[in-house]
């Protein structure tokens, strides 16, 4: 019964439909007050709840020992293309991650005050962008869902984001444009040299190499840049330190995954020769971009950048993990790119409890929060030691994974990237040392006020999530072991 | 392929778009000069249903295949009455704005309606000739209705200078596109486009070639392809915003389809040697377009630059020299064509105490003052800055796609790098609308902005998302000739 209903289409569109709603609601009534504003919070959080509760349905009703595509929906377009929906277990995994933080976020942006509808819009507009590139099947409507997602963020980030917000909204945009344009003219040509714009077709393509050479780069300008790998990942940390707090959240938690994903999806599978070609290019950057952001994120004095720079060191484990190409590489990106989904959001709301109270990111003005905060401290000590990657937290099974994956095709290159599990600790701890220990030295901070109600409800469910991936991680990497395995014959098969 | 060619009395019925245009045109001037400026509301109304009926008609009468009339002067076919679609509707809509606008600045000169629609005829001439001299009479009757327009407000120093320049080079470029068609009289021998392609095979001499680049460069003035754009800031900012939207929309339309025509008929036999000249011609417009805008703080100036890079995107598509490409060119611009409408509405619409503003800063902060303004520029502007969802987006697909499969792959690189600095423009724009501190606010729209306006949005996403698949299919009917 629930089997026959369109349900990916229901969960992607879901929040359009609230977001017209909300439209609607504005239209009829007069100018926004207090009360109608509250009204709109309301109505955006209860269907981003509903929108998680569909995925829900949509989860229950997918076999995740099946690799292939699943939920399939087809409806024929124009220029050849179709609105063509489906989800194997990765995308599926990343469905989930996305509708289950979209509702955390809406909660985390109750303090909104100015232009509030506006905002709701936007936000579940951008779920709706966001779901609905992890189950595009066809390659144009990927890339309309992949695109589109600039417009709202590029909004969300100049109109509620701090001081230089006009400047980091521009250089998101402009960086994410220019790589996303030349992925474009790849995707015409493989539609030209295909026949076809559907995804599994795609996957059962084989380009010649020459060709997927091109081909392959096109992809990586775009996907390196949404990641964001060393070297172009300069508009990351400009983005989330200006973006409001949920925004971040969601650029961390969600958007750096569409990288991931297109490289799971595009260049692993469709390009292997080019792959196998580029990765000592891939494995490369990575283990600079570990490296060299984990001793940038040493040095910040914002905590936003700190976390931004962390992220840039993480993802790339993610890419040392799927240019391995072996199960163990591909299951430790994949599970990683969850794992930092959960933590980095969580970071940056931690960082927005305090940001909501004293306007203020700046390291030096923190200090000894563990007096007022005992919560918040125990919270956020969590959540930095997930990021260190301690045993028992989700952090600590994506990283040996990929490393395990990576020690397999080069020794080298992982005995170099296991010195940033180091580094994170260093960089992590470090932060929690100077926001949490010691005394309160800044009288500003003697009046500051532990966790309420609301940040109670949010952050519960990260926390249960980063310790049940941690403790139990068989069950997310039963889940995803189908499209592991896939993507690893597809891109070992074809090895030369 | 057998072609229907018909004498005077048959044609007649097969032309009525273009009857009722110069019906309308001819009834018009004797109504007016009989009534003044009491009669600017009803010839304005009237010149709309005219407008809109002439692109009923010729949609309606859509011969299954090409019709020759007027014993071959004019073809009626696929690519005519795409053409003639495009710019009759693009026509009434600007007519509405000017018929607003000007009825609320006090301008009620009914010139203005008669003017408009003997522009469209010219329009509708030159996209439907088939031989040099139809040719030339459609591209001089819609360029001197045009010189008039620009110079519309004849007290203004800045109308005046945009009416003066407007014609001296637009006179030069006359004068290119009879001195380019000598030659290819000269050595072909023949003025109808059949006679030309059927001797074009025994070698196209230097003679062709020569005429052909000159005629090219003349088209090229008239959609204001660079490195023939110089006119086109200057007219768009000095004439009055309505004119601006109507030279901005339908005549673009027309120089498209005419190229396409005349590369794609009595030229296909040359494409080794156009394709050098429309490629550089694209690439040039959309790095132009793209980077000069940059600089711009004036809205109309800026539109100015963005419709001379968004003609290079549709001379992409001509540049592919498939008849595939011909047809992206044309989906390009009914996709361009309607959002750019709608941003000329929007402009009209910002007015502060009685006077037109039009500078990009004064719409700081549009989104706390009038929101639902501020949603449209926004789809719009996205829309032309080919983002997707919207429709523009798929505009830049078409012809990238033509390019590619042309073999034009540096091309396409160059048109996406110009898309990224053009789309910097566009968020400059948006930039002031959503992040700027408020300033003082637009005075509210009109109905017939608004209206406009919101019908241009509409199109750019929900519409054409269920008409994407018709329009195409037309499109591609719409070459099937070449």
């Amino acid at each position: 019964m629930i089997s026959n209903l369109p349900l990916l289409s229901i969960v992607t569109l879901f929040p359009t439909a609230g977001a017209l709603l909300i439209l609607a609601a504005r239209a009829v009534l007069p100018g926004s007050n207090k009360g109608f504003d509250d009204g709109v919070k309301l109505i955006t959080l209860m269907v981003s709840i509903a929108t998680f509760v569909a995925s829900l349905v949509a989860f229950a009703n997918f076999d995740f020992r099946n690799p292939a595509f699943q939920l399939v929906e087809h409806v024929p377009w124009a220029f050849g293309s179709a609105y063509h929906l489906g989800v194997d277990s990765l995308s599926m995994s990343l469905i989930l991650l996305t509708t289950f933080l979209t509702p955390l976020c809406i909660l985390a942006s109750w303090t909104i005050e100015k232009q509030v509808a506006s905002y709701m819009i936007l936000f579940l507009i951008l779920e709706t962008l966001m779901i609905g590139v992890f189950c595009a099947l066809d390659i144009l409507v990927f890339y309309i869902f992949f695109e589109g997602g600039l417009i709202p963020m590029f909004i969300l980030i100049g109109v509620w984001g701090g001081e230089r917000r006009v400047y980091a909204a521009f250089k998101f945009f402009l960086y994410t444009l220019l790589g996303s344009l030349l992925m474009l003219v790849a995707i015409v040509a493989m539609i030209i040299i295909a026949g076809t714009t559907s995804i599994p077709e795609l996957l059962r393509q084989h380009f010649d190499p020459q060709v997927q050479i091109w081909l392959w780069l096109a992809f990586f300008a775009s996907f390196a840049v949404k990641l964001p790998m060393w070297p172009v990942h300069t508009w990351l940390p400009d983005a989330h330190v200006e973006a409001p707090t949920a925004a971040s959240v969601v650029l961390a938690g969600i958007l750096l995954k569409m990288g991931g994903y297109g490289f799971l999806r595009f260049s692993l599978p469709m390009f292997p020769d080019a792959s196998h070609y580029f990765t000592p290019l891939v494995f490369a950057l990575s283990v600079v971009a570990i490296v060299y952001a984990s001793l940038v994120a040493f040095r910040q004095v914002d905590m936003k950048k700190l976390i931004a720079y962390s992220s840039v060191a993480h993802m790339g484990f993610v890419t040392l993990g799927m240019f391995a190409g072996n199960v163990q590489g591909i299951q430790g990106a994949i599970f990683q790119m969850l794992s930092h989904g959960v933590i980095s959001g969580a970071l940056f709301l931690c960082v927005g409890v305090v940001y909501d109270r004293m306007h203020t990111r700046e390291i030096a003005f923190y200090g000894g929060l563990v007096n007022r905060m005992p919560v918040y401290a125990a919270i956020f000590l969590l959540f930095t030691l997930g990021n260190v990657g301690l045993p028992g937290t989700s952090g600590f099974v994506g990283e040996i994974l990929t490393m395990t994956g990576s020690f397999q095709v080069n020794a080298w290159y992982t005995a170099v990237a296991a010195t940033g599990v180091i580094l994170s600790a260093v960089y992590a701890l470090t932060l929690y040392r100077k926001v949490s220990y010691g005394a309160i030295q800044n009288p500003k901070l003697a009046g500051i006020l532990d966790l309420d109600a609301r940040e109670w409800v949010t952050f519960v469910p990260l926390v249960i999530a980063t310790l049940a991936m941690g403790v139990a991680p068989s069950a997310v990497l039963d889940f995803t072991r189908a499209s592991a395995e896939a993507i690893s014959l597809a891109y070992v098969g074809a090895a030369p | 392929m057998s072609v229907a060619m018909l004498d005077l009395l048959q044609s007649i019925p097969l032309a009525w778009p273009e009857l009722v245009l110069a019906g309308y045109a001819l009834l018009a001037v004797l109504l007016g000069a009989w009534n003044g400026e009491r009669s600017f509301g009803l010839l304005s109304f009237l010149g709309v249903a005219a407008l809109i009926a002439a692109g009923v008609l010729a949609i309606a009468h859509q011969p299954a295949s090409a019709v020759r009339i007027f014993q071959d002067e004019l073809t009626i076919d696929g690519l005519a009455v795409f053409a003639k679609a495009l710019i009759a509707f693009s026509a009434a809509a600007t007519l509405i704005l000017g018929a607003d606008h000007f009825a609320q600045t006090g301008e009620k000169r009914f010139e203005f309606p008669v003017l408009v629609a003997l522009s469209v005829l010219g329009m509708f001439i030159m996209v439907s000739a088939r031989d040099l001299i139809a040719l030339y009479v459609g591209v001089e009757l819609n360029s001197l209705s045009a010189y008039v327009l620009a110079a519309w407000r004849r007290d203004d120093a800045r109308s005046s200078e945009a009416g003066l320049k407007y014609f001296v080079l637009s006179a030069i470029s006359s004068g290119l596109l009879l001195y380019g068609s000598s030659f290819i009289y000269g050595f072909t021998g023949a003025i109808s486009f059949d006679a030309i392609a059927a001797a074009l095979p025994n070698g196209a001499g230097v003679g062709v070639i020569f005429g052909l680049v000159l005629m090219l460069c003349a088209i090229g003035f008239k959609m204001s392809a660079a490195p023939f754009h110089m006119w086109t800031p200057d007219v768009y900012e000095g004439a009055p915003t309505p004119v601006t939207a109507f030279f901005a929309a339908a005549p673009k339309a027309a120089a498209v389809a005419l190229m396409a025509r005349i590369l794609y008929e009595p030229f296909s036999a040359m494409s080794g040697q156009w394709q050098q000249v429309i490629v550089a011609l694209s690439a040039i417009s959309m790095l132009l377009g793209s980077f000069a805008a940059l600089l711009q703080s004036n809205l109309k100036r800026l539109m100015a630059y963005s419709s001379i890079g968004n003609m290079g995107f549709a001379l992409m598509g001509l540049a592919a020299a498939r008849p595939d490409g011909a047809a992206s060119a044309l989906l390009y611009l009914a996709m361009y064509l309607p959002a750019n409408i709608g941003i000329f509405a929007l402009i009209l619409a910002m007015r502060r105490g009685g006077v037109a503003v039009e500078n990009v800063d004064d719409l700081s902060g549009l989104a706390q003052r009038r929101p639902w303004m501020a949603a449209l520029f926004t789809m719009l502007l996205f829309s032309i800055a080919g983002i997707p969802p919207l429709v523009g987006f798929w505009g830049k697909l078409v012809v990238f796609r033509a390019a590619i499969e042309g073999g034009l792959v540096p091309l396409a690189v160059v048109g996406a790098v110009s898309a990224v600095v053009a789309g910097a423009y566009y968020l400059r724009i948006l930039a002031a609308i959503w992040f700027k501190p408020a300033g003082a606010a637009l005075a509210p729209a009109s109905g017939a902005v608004v209206l406009t306006a919101s019908a241009a949005a509409v199109l750019t996403f929900p519409v054409l998302v269920f008409a994407l698949g018709a329009l195409q299919q037309w499109a591609e009917a719409a070459v099937r000739g070449f």
